[in-house]
Order: C-alpha cells, then sequence, then structure tokens
C-alpha cells in the first residue's frame, strides 16, 4: 500500500497547480468538463490554452489537435484534482471529447480522425449519442432506426431519444441497422450523421427536474453518405460498448460524490429548526455519518480500482460494482440534503426562502435518473452476477406454445 | 501510487484460509465450541507458528514486526473460517498496548510469550465504550476494583488487560490473581470466549503507562480493535456471499438452478456491491493506522461503523438465499452470520461510533 504517486510526479503536480493560480482569471466559470455545447468563445479560448499546455486532450496525437503525450493515469488524475482545486474549468468536456473521440482513435479510418477529431477537441464541433429508442432501453441491441442503401448513402428513418444536447449539436454518433438480414446484434452501423441533414427534427425532452436534459430526435430518410460508418458496417454493436464502458465511469465518479457530501455538510451546519442546527440533531447526524463513510467507500475504491488500471490487472467483481453503489450513494446524500431543510426543502423553479438555487430538490431528481440511465440499476446487477459472479444468463424467453 | 494488498500479503491470506481449510472447518469447530466458547483445540498454537500470534511484535522479541493492515489481512482470513483462537485481544489488543504504552523492559517480558502463543490474554476495555451503570472499574492505592462485563477472549486466558478510571489507567492482571473472578459470558457467537470480571482489590501485575493518563494508548488500543473488527466482518461476510453464490448454482427449483433467477441473482449482486467498497474501506483505515497518524482514530471508526452495516445486510440476505436450509443449524451458515452479530456490536455499536466520529470530525462539541 502506497499512497502517495511518488517524488517524479510531485514536479507535475507543482506545474499544474502554478498554473492553475497563474492563468485563473483566464478560466471560465464552469467547473467541471462542460458539454461544448454551452461552450462560448472563453470556454473555447480556455480549452486551447488547456492544450497547449498539455491539460485537456493529453493523449491525442498532435497529428489531431491533441498535445501527444504517452498516456499516464496518474497525470490525468493530478490535472483533475489540481484544477478542481484550483478553482478553474476543466475545459470542454462532454460525448463528443470523452466519447466519440476515444471511439475514433480506436476505430476510424485515418480521414475520419483527421476530419473530426481536432475541432471537436476545441469546441468547433458539438456531438450527441443517438443510441436508446422508444423500444430500445436496456436491450439496447434491439434499435430498430434503419439506414436504408441508396447508392452511395443510407436513408435513415426512426426515433432515438434520451439524447443530451441534441439541440445544440451538429453532428450525432449513432447506432443504426443497416443489415436487416443479420442478426440482432450484428446488424447495427455505427454512423456519424450530420444534424442539419433534411429530415432530421428535434424536440426538446423535459424531464421531472422540470429541464429539458434530453431530447427526442425523429429521422425521416434523412440522407447520409455511408463514408460516415465507423468501422465496418455491421460492427456497430462491438464498437458502441467499447464507448459504454467510458459513460459508466463518467457518471459515478467518487470526486463529485466527495463535493456532494461537503456540500451537505455544510447545509447540515447552517440550516436549523426549531433553534437547533440540524447538525447538532443525532438523528440526522447519524444519517450522515452513514453517508459518508458509504463516500469515504467510493472514494478509495475508486483508489484500489486506479491500481488496477495502472498495474493493467482486471479488477474482477470489485470493478463491475462502481455505477450501482456510487450512483445510490449520491441520490441518498441529495435525498438527506432535502430531508435536513424540512417542509423547505420542496421549494423549487426559484422561490422565495429557496436553499442553493434548487441545487438540492433538482440533484435528488437527476441522481434518480443516473440510476437508470447508462445502463438501469438491475441491468447493472445482471452485469455484476454474470460476469462477476459467474452466475447464468436469464434464460431466452421461450416462444408461447400453440393451441 | 499502489493501492492494493503486497504479494506478501496475498501469500499470508493464502496460508492461512489453507490452513483453516484444511485444519479448522466450520465441522470441527462446531465440535470445540460446543462446551466452552472460544476453544480452539490447540489450533491457536498452530496459528502461532504460522506467525499470527506475533504479527504485531517486533522482530527482536520474536514476532513478525507487520503492520496493522497485515493484522487486517490475517484477521479477515480468520473471520473467513469463523476460526477461534484470541487473535482480536491476545495478538492485537495487548501487543498495541504494550507496544504504545509500556516500557522497554514490559515490552520484553510479555511479547516473546504472546508470538510463541503460550500466553493468552484477555482484554477487559468496555470502560472505553458503551460501559453499562452496573460495571466498571477504578484503581485506588494501587489496586483495581469494580467489575468488567463482555472481556473479549477469555476462555483460556492466562491474563487480562483491564481498562479502569474511565479510559484513564491501562494494566495487566494475573487471571489467578487473588481478588478475580472470572464468569463466563455466553453469546449467540460460540467461536469466541466472554466473560465478567469481578475485581475486588486486585493488584496488577503490570501498569501501562501512568494510572491516570493513559487516555492515548487507550484510543490507540481502541482505534486497532474497531480496525480488526471490520476486517472480521469483511471476510465473515464475504464467506457468506461465496456460499450463497455456491448454493444458488446448485440448488435447482422449477427445472432451473436458483442462481439463474433474477431474484436471486441480484441479491447477489446487491451483497458484491456492498462488500467490495467497502473492502476498500478497511485497507484504508488498516494503512492510516500506522501511515497516517491524523485519520487513524476516525478512519476506524468509519470502518467499524460501516462494516457493522454492510456485515448484517450480507449475512442475512446470504441466509434468504439458502431459503429454508440457510435456517437450519446443520447447514452451519449461521455460524457466520453470529459471528458478524457480535463484531457489530463490540467495541461500540454503529450509532455510538459514529457520534464519535462526529465529535472527532469537530461536527459537535
Amino acid at each position: 500500500m502506497e499512497l502517495s504517486f511518488g517524488p517524479e510526479y510531485e514536479d507535475f503536480r507543482q506545474a499544474v497547480r502554478k498554473f492553475a493560480k497563474d492563468y485563473r482569471d483566464q478560466s471560465p466559470k464552469q467547473g467541471a468538463g462542460v458539454s461544448a455545447g454551452q461552450a462560448g468563445q472563453q470556454l473555447k479560448d480556455w480549452q486551447k490554452l488547456l492544450i497547449e499546455k498539455g491539460y485537456a486532450a493529453r493523449t491525442i496525437p498532435k497529428e489531431y489537435g491533441g498535445y501527444g503525450a504517452d498516456p499516464d493515469i496518474l497525470k490525468a488524475v493530478i490535472i483533475d484534482e489540481e484544477l478542481n482545486a484550483g478553482g478553474v474549468s476543466r475545459g470542454i468536456g462532454g460525448q463528443g471529447p470523452e466519447m466519440l473521440v476515444p471511439t475514433l482513435l480506436e476505430a476510424g479510418s485515418d480521414e475520419q480522425k483527421e476530419r473530426w477529431i481536432r475541432p471537436t477537441l476545441h469546441g468547433e464541433i458539438v456531438w450527441c449519442q443517438g443510441y436508446s429508442e422508444p423500444g430500445s432501453g436496456s436491450d439496447l441491441a434491439s434499435v430498430q432506426t434503419r439506414g436504408v442503401e441508396d447508392g452511395d448513402d443510407f436513408l435513415i428513418t426512426g426515433q432515438k431519444i434520451w439524447t443530451t444536447t441534441a439541440a445544440q449539436s451538429d453532428m450525432m454518433f449513432g447506432l443504426i441497422r443497416t443489415e436487416p438480414d443479420a442478426k440482432k446484434h450484428a446488424g447495427l452501423s455505427y454512423i456519424l450523421v450530420p444534424m442539419d441533414t433534411p429530415g432530421i427534427e428535434v424536440r426538446p425532452l423535459g424531464t421531472m427536474t422540470g429541464e429539458a436534459e434530453f431530447n427526442e430526435v425523429f429521422f425521416n430518410e434523412a440522407r447520409v453518405p455511408q463514408s460516415n460508418v465507423v468501422g465496418q458496417r455491421g460492427e456497430g454493436w462491438k464498437i458502441a460498448n467499447a464507448t459504454l464502458v467510458h459513460e459508466r465511469n463518467m457518471l459515478a465518479s467518487s470526486g463529485v460524490l466527495d463535493g456532494t457530501l461537503r456540500g451537505v455538510i455544510r447545509l447540515l451546519e447552517s440550516e436549523s429548526m426549531n433553534g437547533e442546527r440540524m447538525m447538532d440533531n443525532p438523528i440526522f447526524r447519524d444519517r450522515l455519518g452513514q453517508l459518508q463513510a458509504r463516500t469515504l467507500a467510493m472514494k478509495f475504491h475508486a483508489m484500489r480500482m486506479l491500481t488496477s488500471r495502472l498495474k493493467k490487472e482486471s479488477a474482477g467483481v470489485a470493478g463491475l460494482v462502481t455505477k450501482l453503489a456510487g450512483c445510490e450513494v449520491s441520490h441518498q446524500l441529495t435525498a438527506l440534503a432535502v430531508d435536513a431543510m424540512g417542509e423547505l426543502g420542496v421549494l423549487y423553479e426559484q422561490s422565495p426562502h429557496e436553499r442553493n438555487r434548487g441545487r438540492w430538490q433538482n440533484q435528488h431528481m437527476f441522481t434518480l435518473g443516473l440510476i437508470i440511465g447508462g445502463g438501469t440499476a438491475q441491468i447493472q446487477k445482471n452485469i455484476i452476477s454474470e460476469r462477476g459472479l459467474g452466475m447464468p444468463r436469464e434464460p431466452k424467453a421461450q416462444p408461447a406454445a400453440r393451441e | 501510487m499502489d493501492f492494493a494488498l503486497s504479494e506478501e500479503q496475498q501469500l499470508l491470506a493464502e496460508s492461512l484460509r489453507r490452513f483453516l481449510e484444511e485444519e479448522c472447518p466450520v465441522t470441527t469447530i462446531r465440535d470445540l465450541v460446543v462446551e466452552h466458547h472460544g476453544h480452539d483445540g490447540g489450533n491457536w498454537k498452530a496459528l502461532a507458528e504460522l506467525g499470527v500470534a506475533g504479527l504485531l511484535v517486533p522482530e527482536e522479541y520474536g514476532g513478525s514486526g507487520l503492520g496493522m493492515l497485515d493484522a487486517v489481512v490475517a484477521a479477515e482470513i480468520l473471520g473467513w473460517g469463523v476460526a477461534p483462537g484470541p487473535f482480536l485481544a491476545t495478538a492485537v489488543l495487548a501487543p498495541m498496548a504494550l507496544l504504545h504504552g509500556g516500557s522497554s523492559e514490559q515490552q520484553a517480558r510479555w511479547l516473546p510469550a504472546i508470538a510463541t502463543g503460550t500466553s493468552r490474554i484477555g482484554a477487559a476495555r468496555n470502560e472505553l465504550v458503551s460501559m453499562r451503570d452496573d460495571a466498571g472499574v477504578e484503581s485506588r492505592d494501587g489496586c483495581l476494583y469494580g467489575r468488567s462485563l463482555m472481556v473479549i477472549d477469555a476462555e483460556d486466558a492466562d491474563h487480562f488487560l483491564v481498562c479502569a478510571d474511565g479510559g484513564r489507567s491501562l494494566a495487566l492482571v494475573d487471571a489467578a490473581a487473588s481478588g478475580l473472578t472470572r464468569v463466563a459470558l455466553k453469546t449467540i457467537d460460540r467461536t469466541r470466549g466472554f466473560a465478567e470480571l469481578e475485581l475486588d482489590g486486585v493488584e496488577p501485575v503490570e501498569w501501562i503507562g501512568e494510572a491516570g493518563s493513559a487516555e492515548e494508548v487507550c484510543q490507540r488500543v481502541l482505534d486497532a480493535g474497531r480496525i480488526i473488527l471490520a476486517a472480521d466482518i469483511l471476510g465473515a461476510s464475504g464467506r457468506a456471499l461465496e456460499k450463497a453464490v455456491a448454493y444458488a448454482m446448485e440448488r435447482k427449483q422449477f427445472e432451473r438452478v436458483i442462481g439463474s433467477f433474477q431474484a436471486v441473482k441480484h441479491m447477489c449482486a446487491e451483497m458484491v456491491a456492498e462488500l467490495e467498497p467497502a473492502r476498500s474501506l478497511v485497507w484504508y483505515a488498516g494503512h492510516a493506522f500506522d501511515e497516517l497518524p491524523g485519520e487513524s482514530s476516525t478512519m476506524a471508526c468509519h470502518a467499524k461503523s460501516h462494516l457493522s452495516e454492510v456485515g448484517p445486510f450480507i449475512v442475512r440476505t446470504a441466509t434468504e438465499v439458502h431459503g429454508g436450509i440457510g435456517f437450519t443449524d446443520e447447514q452451519n451458515l449461521h455460524y457466520w452470520f453470529k459471528r458478524v452479530g457480535v463484531d457489530r456490536q463490540l467495541l461500540g455499536s454503529p450509532e455510538a461510533v459514529r457520534a464519535e466520529a462526529a465529535r472527532a470530525q469537530g461536527w459537535i462539541d
């Protein structure tokens, strides 16, 4: 057990820390890697600066607009920690840089890499993900949106749902059924779709939070060149699965949990009822203590998983539980925050007396969405028990007996 | 950065696991502990030869001179095997008291016999946590008076570590001293022996530190005990999970193994999703005890209280996966259920421990 990163990384840490301090004035307000859809010029300039210094797009080859360093997980962790601690933006994140770019590097053609990666990293092109459909949620491989061959193009018809930032996006990477005669998983292609293609319509999808974090996207014979397929036709399922791993890790970051915990502690210290600080109420304090231990467990668990990655070892079943356990802690932390405000905990929509601009109710609902999104808790439990514990798969449904 | 067990620690776990599997399976344990709770039938001596008793004892006194994380590894496997033997009191609490509060003469006098497994020291420490109204030990004119309940590893103990004066004094007492009465207490968990001590003017053989100012060493002893109990729960509930998964893969109902039903699979997934992050917390607490003094007490509290929640959830769920058979005596699963049940209550219930952690962090005065 050795928790320090060692002297060779200490210099690097100091350099990032100094950067965050020296350039703080130039940083946009957004803390974490915000999606490029909300990126103004200041964020784009900041992103450019981060890439020049090697604090964003660090391992992306120079020829595609990255910094071109060798992969080094510890340096990535240090950059994350120090930019966060220094209160500066981590630059542009979201589905383009975090999901599409790694996919293109792995499976894209030279021409696709050349064309898409640089502008994506610099916030010039904004991406959305077109995977889920109304009829294909947990059973993602059953997607029905079809691409019918027409000369050198596909004519795409169907509907996607849960599409984050679709309205601000220039492009979509999506799973489209292009091989109707192939088996379920082998019939899909991973296609890059320009969102201004005639025949595409985006409708915002309001959620229980009262915001429209998602959209529905409708396709009616939208014409997309076949050269926009990433990898080979019919390989889409394999390619999409590689990126879903990135998404699940993104959804349950232990750094976010830590920040939420700190917020709840401050809330219990500042709220009072019947003349008593909530922190002085033993019942609330005990709930907080339980969640603090769970949050710490997730934090140390992330360190353990990081070690496995450094050693290039499989973490086994321990590596599969992060999303399920982390999202649950996150939801419970926000539930405690709402409860600690008592009756006022229900205030919303900029009501008088609302605390933290409605953050806690919003997060309480949003974290429920996280439990469902990116593979529901129940799908996670299937994955954990089947892949992690070696338990049998659910037998396939038998066709109904004929009379 | 290496948040993992070392190769040596993994080897230690492996050799202990093999020993317990071969020499001390639960069927053997059952017979050993029928009459005398905690009776190990000579296994403690054998474990001592494997280095378990002297794990924390410095090499100059015949031990291995290892750290708390190594003790965590051993404790996990002992919990895994529901092994009887005085690991907690003799191999952890007593050496911690002597190393953090004793003089070098005292260390030289007591540690070698602990390391070889010849001396067994019980721990009378409920002055430190959750003291009852009808108990308590105080020192007067160099002697100890009063009563200590739930003395840990009391079966076959030749000496007792006794906390007195509300955790400000610490002494070693001969089990045969005049004025000392020992009454065995039976708990749900037969793998460990508890007792009540009545002290009527008992003259200790050693005072550890100065009577009246041994708070710091008492706190160290308490922290160590909590971490080891957390590790014991980790091992015991981990084994219950292993048993549940194995049973679900062989038991058939409705012409299918029950492990193919999502209702059962999801129970197993929930158990492991609780267990694995908890393991990371216990490792961290073990590491912090030796390397991060500022966090040591709080982390010991977190590990103990969290495992005391996770462990009971797992052993109860594992029992449910077994269905009716899990409830029977002969299936033996209840040994793990009961081990965890006792661990949870010892050295502070989760609520009491969380209250301590809150004070330690300055949440309340």
